[in-house]
């Protein structure tokens, strides 16, 4: 029995060493095909219009990151990916929305530069906060009963969970699409204008605030990780749960911690969603969400300096890429997933996932 | 009062009978070996008198408190401490961070960091690996890790699961030496080997188990005398008959 299954797995991997190269040398050539065509050829785009794809994929990039450090920590503990992570994103985008509109409706938004500035802090913690008890309590309800259970149940129930919390917001926020109330100090439309190539473009001041916070969460979350006493123990607890409980650790409580912040940190991408794009709805959180999935598998799922440097690629490619490749632009999602699919193939661990590639070995 | 006692514990996989009414107890002070074969059932006692498994039936007492059915990170707030079979140190944290690990429970900065230079005073190569990590350690330096990391949580007893296992002879000395050491230092010692020899050397008393039960117990020196602990777990031939 043993030699005959042999037999044939050895020869499909002969067939893949032939295969994968041959595949990834085609996809480079059209590639730089595409690029030596467009950039060199029919000088399609001017270096304004480069800087401009460049500087929304940064923005784009940063929160895709943010939202798949929550995939990626997750991951990293239960080995689940928690499905229901882009609806949270959603639901705290909603939180900041109302807190914005509670703002708006008392007439203080606009009342005085600090009242502004205090306006978006407190949409930004109210945003982190729900969004925290949201996925904790997920965790509690939809995944915690399966933690023994075969992988595929957890997954299963994500998916469900996503799809009670998108029909939960469509009951009590309906189906219309919400404009966020910026304070006027954080206008979508103002910005700093910078001169490129002899043509103004504009750098708006959501998108900064969007770039250096999401900046500053990938910072702050990778002090905690590696400096703090929680976060240290959510390295133990990911490596080995039994061994950590030997230590003392509560695992249940350091999984609800990873929950509170991977929930924090989606939190805070809803919020700067609604303020850098304006528009949120019950289904907003989708698109980001899957987006952010792929962008911590391509950098490593598990692996927290992958997911940020996943998401901020993904989202330079994806502003880039349509371009690049001549495409409409409309095909911008499809050539995101087009990303996950080659990555799936040629490199499953991702960019930095070898760590957790070898230690599942 | 015993440091720690088991009374009459059963413990079960699903429907596998593990434990079948195990009674022992290791008084303030003490070293005391559990010996026994493969699939025995030392480290499921181990793990229960931990809070990893719950008995179905018995009880467990640490210095008159009753310590089963707490969950396991409050077994190690009571004062008992595991160093587990194979180690299972955390590989991709340094050496230093696992021993801070160990200390997890613990808030008294000071105290911590003095019982880290103790570690690395017992075991000085850990004091020149302090960060490299510990999955690139060797074997032997992984254990003594290990027990570094048990020895931190500053236990009233510490149970160790086969620290001997897969170690060269020298090092094996070293272990047993340093086992000697800690509980002279004060601290209680429930020491699970299969190296029955070192282990009754070093201990004061012994049991042995067998499938689930305890088979024997007694001194350490009796133990070593005893023929049938020298035919099973000695390797020694019985004496020719006359
Ligand atoms: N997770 C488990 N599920 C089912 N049965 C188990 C499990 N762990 C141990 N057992 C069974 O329980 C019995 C005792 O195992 P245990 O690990 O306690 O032995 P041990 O004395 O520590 O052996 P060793 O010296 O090999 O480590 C064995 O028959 C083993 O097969
Ligand atoms: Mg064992």
């Amino acid at each position: 029995m043993a030699s005959d299954a042999q037999v044939p797995a050895k020869r499909f991997i002969n067939l893949e060493r032939l295969v994968r190269p041959a595949l990834a040398v085609l996809v480079a050539a059209f590639v730089l095909w595409r690029l030596w065509d467009v950039v060199m050829v029919q000088k399609a785009y001017g270096g304004d219009t480069w800087v401009r794809f460049a500087i929304s994929g940064l923005i784009l990039g940063g929160v895709y990151a943010v939202i798949a450090l929550g995939y990626t920590l997750v991951y990293g503990i239960l080995f689940m990916i928690n499905f229901a992570h882009g609806d949270v994103m959603m639901l705290g985008a909603f939180a900041g929305y109302f807190t914005l509109e509670a703002f708006k409706s008392t007439g203080v938004l606009d009342a005085s530069l600090f009242s502004g500035i205090l306006a978006v802090v407190a949409a930004f913690a109210v945003g982190m906060g729900s969004a925290s008890l949201i996925a904790v309590n997920l965790e509690r309800i939809a995944y915690r009963p399966l933690r023994t259970a075969p992988r595929l149940v957890p997954l299963i129930s994500a998916i469900g969970a996503s799809l009670v919390l998108q029909n939960a917001a469509q009951l009590m926020f309906g189906a219309a699409r919400h404009t966020y109330a910026n304070p006027a100090i954080l206008d979508r439309n103002a910005g700093w204008q910078v001169m490129i190539s002899g043509k103004p473009v504009l750098v708006s001041y959501t998108g900064v605030l969007t770039f250096v916070m999401s900046i500053l969460l990938m910072v702050g979350l990778y002090v905690l990780v590696q400096r703090t006493k929680i976060g240290k123990a959510m390295r133990a607890v990911a490596e080995d749960k039994q061994a950590a409980a030997l230590m003392g650790i509560d695992v249940n409580r350091v999984i609800s911690s990873t929950f509170v912040i991977s929930g924090a940190l989606a939190g805070a991408a809803g919020v700067m969603w609604g303020l850098h794009m304006g528009i949120i709805y019950h289904y907003v959180g989708f698109l980001p969400g899957i987006k952010a999935f792929t962008a911590a598998v391509l950098g490593g799922i598990g692996n927290i300096p992958g997911a940020m440097l996943g998401g901020i690629a993904l989202g330079v490619m994806e502003a880039l890429g349509p371009a690049v490749l001549g495409l409409p632009f409309q095909l911008k999602d499809v050539l995101a997933f087009s990303i996950l699919v080659l990555v799936l193939i040629f490199r499953p661990t991702g960019l930095l996932g070898e760590v957790l590639a070898r230690k599942k070995a | 009062m015993a440091m720690l006692e088991v009374r009459g514990v059963h413990t079960y996989y699903g429907n596998i009978h593990a434990l079948k009414g195990v009674s022992l107890y290791v008084a303030k002070g003490e070293v005391v070996a559990l010996i026994g074969g493969n699939g025995a059932g030392k480290t499921t006692l181990l793990n229960t008198i931990s809070g990893i498994l719950k008995p179905r039936e018995g009880t467990i007492w640490l210095e008159g408190e009753r310590c089963d059915s707490v969950p396991p990170h409050d077994i190690v707030r009571m004062g008992i401490a595991q160093c587990p079979e194979g180690r299972r140190v955390f590989s991709r944290m340094s050496v230093r961070e696992n021993l801070e690990m160990g200390a997890y429970i613990r808030a008294d900065r000071e105290g911590i960091e003095r019982d880290i230079e103790h570690v690395y005073d017992l075991f000085p190569v850990l004091r020149e690996r302090r960060k490299q990590v510990s999955g690139t350690l060797s074997g032997g330096e992984q254990q003594m890790l290990a027990m570094g990391r048990a020895l931190m949580a500053s236990p009233r007893i510490i149970l160790l699961d086969e620290p001997s296992m897969g170690l060269a002879p020298m090092l094996v000395e070293t272990i047993f030496d340093i086992v000697r050491e800690i509980n002279q230092r004060g601290t209680t010692v429930l020491l699970v080997e299969q190296n029955a020899r070192m282990a009754l050397t070093v201990a004061h008393r012994g049991y042995v188990i067998e499938t689930g039960n305890i088979a024997l117990e007694g001194p350490a020196a009796e133990l070593l005398e005893n023929p049938r602990v020298k035919e099973i777990y000695l390797g020694e031939n019985p004496a020719p008959p006359a």
